[in-house]
């Protein structure tokens, strides 16, 4: 079972993201949430999330880079759904041993993505508060799926891409979420 | 009509400048029944105003009672009964000691030492609502005590027979008087708690105000005049009725009715007493009359500061041996009794009364005493305030709008004062275990009797333009500093509100409007995050274009123009968001 949790505020505007989604959506075995659409007043159903993800072996986060990290609802996700005896500390245990995919988009290229760049860093050096966040809960951390998009990404940079998630995807089911 | 006129001439002239000098209400009423009683001016009679000045007490009882439910009473079993029968004996045996050092036959010197413990429920209970101490611990031992007085009362002057040399002529068996006693508490509690609130729910659904005050009124006589009957205090059984009727939903409705009848009578009552003193034999006696006045003082004042420190109130145990200090009304009617039963000589039982009520003039006194000296002891060393639960949050309107809110408040345990005027939603909310009570809210003795006065927070939810108005006009007048949050209809209602300086105003329908604006762009295909957004923008711009014309309220035309310039202002504003969301989400993204 995979959970894709989904956070873009326009779904409908969302060009690279929704090729990635679609590119997916029809998997066996997985959920979106999208959750600027669940929550527009971000008034997080925490019981609803909780339990799409212990329903889940495999979190897929999919959204665009904002300002090197979530969308503003993720964050708020994060705090809201991830708490306490639940998701680490004492009790907290619902997401140990689960596995984590950030799977994101970005507006820069590899090489904004460098020391030279006009990011200053490799993407690597973002990475690590969304890792240790996910960590934390007790969750093993994949390897990120990144695409660089700057402002004109070609239909088949994209396509190809979806087709290279689906597969990443479909090749995780078959080695780890088999017998799920 | 003649009478009436000196009373109220009386009252209107002395009250106001005993007050003025800090003397106090009942000062200024006990010098009002001195100069127009038989030592005075002459112009009123003790006997006819008796009756109907006891009803003042009567009338302060149940009003009391309304403000003990029964669990509170239940819970003050222990300051009642325990400190009562403690101050009894502690104060009776230095009384009734002193009287029989004085030479009186060990009856009287019983009869005196039961009766001149007794305080006046009257006057220190008005005082203690007066300096709002009523909830305090002092004033609930102090309240507890004047309670097992009045219980006490009754069975000591069925005594004094039975002491006395003469078994008054007619008299019942001891059994037969305590049955109709019971029978008659009996009798209360089932009417009180079985047959009063039906009938106030019928009564109040006629919507005819007077007809309500009259119905307490006829309910409170009618107790006090069965427990009269049944050789009760007529006190008690108002108080007894008052109790019942505390948790009932007309509570606050009674209150406020009833509330200014009781202040017209107490005063009445503090005139008869202020007649009663018999200046004539203070004049030919003054030093027997002082010296008994003063002993009687000092002992029972030394004796109730004991009762207070084996009571364990530690910081106020002035206050309540001056509170207790004076004789009680019961006092009257014993040493009377006793006269006849041949008890007292008729020269004691003047002396003895003359002392009591003199008394009663001095409490004010020696509260004033204490205020004095609490002061200047407070200046050195100021007692910390004492942490208050906060005032209670009123609800005025419990309709479809009041109760979204008071919900949300009460599962969070706020527990609203709701005040309703429609007898059947009261009804059926009470049903539902909500703290629901009658009234027109607008009216200021109801908002009193609501708490309004060190309430947190009022939350006006009416729905009548008109009543909610004059709710805020009332509460601005009376209550400045008590913060609103108010409901408004529409438009007009939202700037007389906003005019009246409530700055927490929604109007009723906006909010829900603006979301079904916002379920209306979603089914057309908007994701539903640009819907909200698109809804707040809306929101911002509609709430600061009327606030805007807020200072022109009365301008219609100016109001108008500027309405129209805000309606282009939005849509260019709309315009010019729709242009950036386009250049930023629109075609080609990385998003």
């Amino acid at each position: 079972m995979i959970l894709v949790v989904h956070a873009h505020p326009y779904p409908s505007r969302s060009r690279a993201g929704g090729a990635l989604l679609a590119a997916i959506r029809d998997l066996p075995d997985l959920e979106v949430r999208s959750l600027y659409d669940l929550y527009p007043d971000f008034d997080i159903d925490t019981a609803a999330e909780r339990a799409a993800l212990e329903r889940a072996r495999l979190v897929v986060l999919l959204h665009p880079l904002y300002w090197y990290t979530t969308p503003a609802i993720l964050k708020h996700w994060f705090d809201e759904v991830l708490v306490k005896g639940w998701a680490y500390g004492e009790g907290g245990t619902a997401l140990q041993g689960k596995d984590c995919m950030w799977v994101t988009t970005t507006g820069g290229d590899a090489q904004a993505f460098s020391a030279e760049g006009r990011h200053a860093h490799p993407f690597k050096a973002f990475e690590p508060v969304v890792e240790q966040t996910m960590r934390f809960c007790g969750m093993n951390w994949v390897e990120p799926f990144v695409v660089h998009g700057g402002h004109l990404v070609a239909e088949e940079i994209l396509r190809e891409a979806g087709a290279r998630l689906r597969a990443r995807l479909a090749t995780w089911t078959s080695v780890v979420g088999r017998g799920d | 009509m003649h009478e009436a006129l000196v009373f109220l001439a009386a009252a209107v002239i002395c009250v106001p400048i005993a007050a003025r000098l800090g003397l106090g209400s009942v000062l200024g009423y006990l010098i009002a029944g001195a100069a127009i009683g038989p030592w005075g001016l002459r112009l009123a009679d003790v006997a006819s105003t008796q009756n109907l000045a006891e009803l003042g007490v009567v009338l302060m009882l149940f009003v009391i009672g309304l403000e003990l439910d029964p669990r509170r009473l239940l819970a003050m079993r222990g300051t009642v009964f325990g400190g009562g029968s403690l101050q009894l004996a502690v104060s009776g045996a230095v009384l009734g000691g002193a009287l029989f050092v004085l030479g009186l036959s060990w009856q009287a010197s019983l009869i005196g030492g039961l009766a001149l413990p007794l305080s006046s429920t009257a006057i220190a209970t008005q005082a203690l609502t007066q300096r709002g101490t009523l909830a305090s611990p002092t004033g609930q031992a102090t309240f507890g005590i004047l309670l097992f007085q009045d219980i006490a009362a009754i069975p000591l002057i069925a005594l004094v027979p039975f002491v006395g040399r003469v078994e008054a002529a007619g008299s019942d068996p001891l059994w037969m008087k305590v049955g109709t006693a019971l029978a008659a508490i009996a009798g209360v509690i089932v009417i009180g708690r079985y047959l009063t609130a039906p009938a106030l729910r019928l009564i109040a659904r006629t919507r005819l105000r007077e007809l309500f005050t009259a119905f307490a009124l006829l309910l409170v006589l009618g107790i006090a005049e069965a427990m009269s009957f049944a050789g009760m205090s007529m006190a008690m059984g108002a108080f007894l009725a008052g109790v019942l009727l505390a948790s009932s939903e007309f509570r606050h409705a009674l209150e406020s009715d009833i509330e200014p009848f009781k202040g017209l009578l107490l005063g009445l009552f503090f005139i008869s007493v202020g007649m009663t003193i018999d200046f004539g034999l203070l004049a030919s006696r003054p030093l027997a009359v002082a010296g008994l006045l003063g002993g009687f003082l000092i002992l029972k004042i030394v004796s109730l500061w004991a009762v207070a420190r084996m009571l364990d109130i530690c910081r106020e145990r002035w206050l309540f041996a001056f509170l207790l200090s004076q004789g009680g009304e019961f006092a009257f009617v014993v040493f009377g009794v006793a006269r006849d039963a041949r008890i007292f000589s008729a020269e004691w039982e003047a002396l003895l009364t003359i002392a009591v009520a003199l008394s009663m003039a001095t409490t004010p006194l020696f509260l004033l005493l204490y205020d004095r000296l609490a002061a200047r002891k407070s200046g050195a060393e100021r007692e910390p305030d004492p942490i208050s639960p906060g005032g209670p949050v009123i609800i005025a309107g419990f309709g479809r709008f009041g109760q979204i809110a008071g919900r949300l408040l009460l599962a969070n345990d706020i527990r609203p004062v709701v005040l309703d005027r429609d007898p059947d939603q009261v009804d059926s909310l009470r049903k539902f275990g909500f703290k629901v009570f009658y009234g027109d809210a607008t009216r200021l003795d109801l908002l009193e009797a609501a708490g309004a006065r060190n309430a947190r927070l009022l939350v006006n939810a009416i729905d009548d333009v008109d009543e909610s108005i004059a709710l805020v006009d009332r509460v601005r007048a009376s209550f400045p500093d008590l913060p609103i949050v108010s409901r408004a209809r529409n438009v007009s209602h939202y700037f007389e509100l906003r005019l009246r300086g409530v700055t927490v105003v929604e109007r009723e329908t906006f909010e829900s409007a603006l979301r079904i604006g916002r379920a209306a762009l979603e089914a057309l295909g908007v994701d539903r995050f640009r819907a909200r957004e698109l809804a707040d923008a809306f929101r911002r711009h509609n709430i600061a274009s009327v606030d805007a014309t807020l200072p022109f309220y009365q301008d219609e035309a100016r109001r108008m123009s500027m309405a129209k310039a805000g309606r282009e202002e939005l849509e260019q504003q709309f315009a010019r968001d729709r242009e950036r969301f386009e250049r930023e989400h629109g075609g080609t993204g990385w998003r």
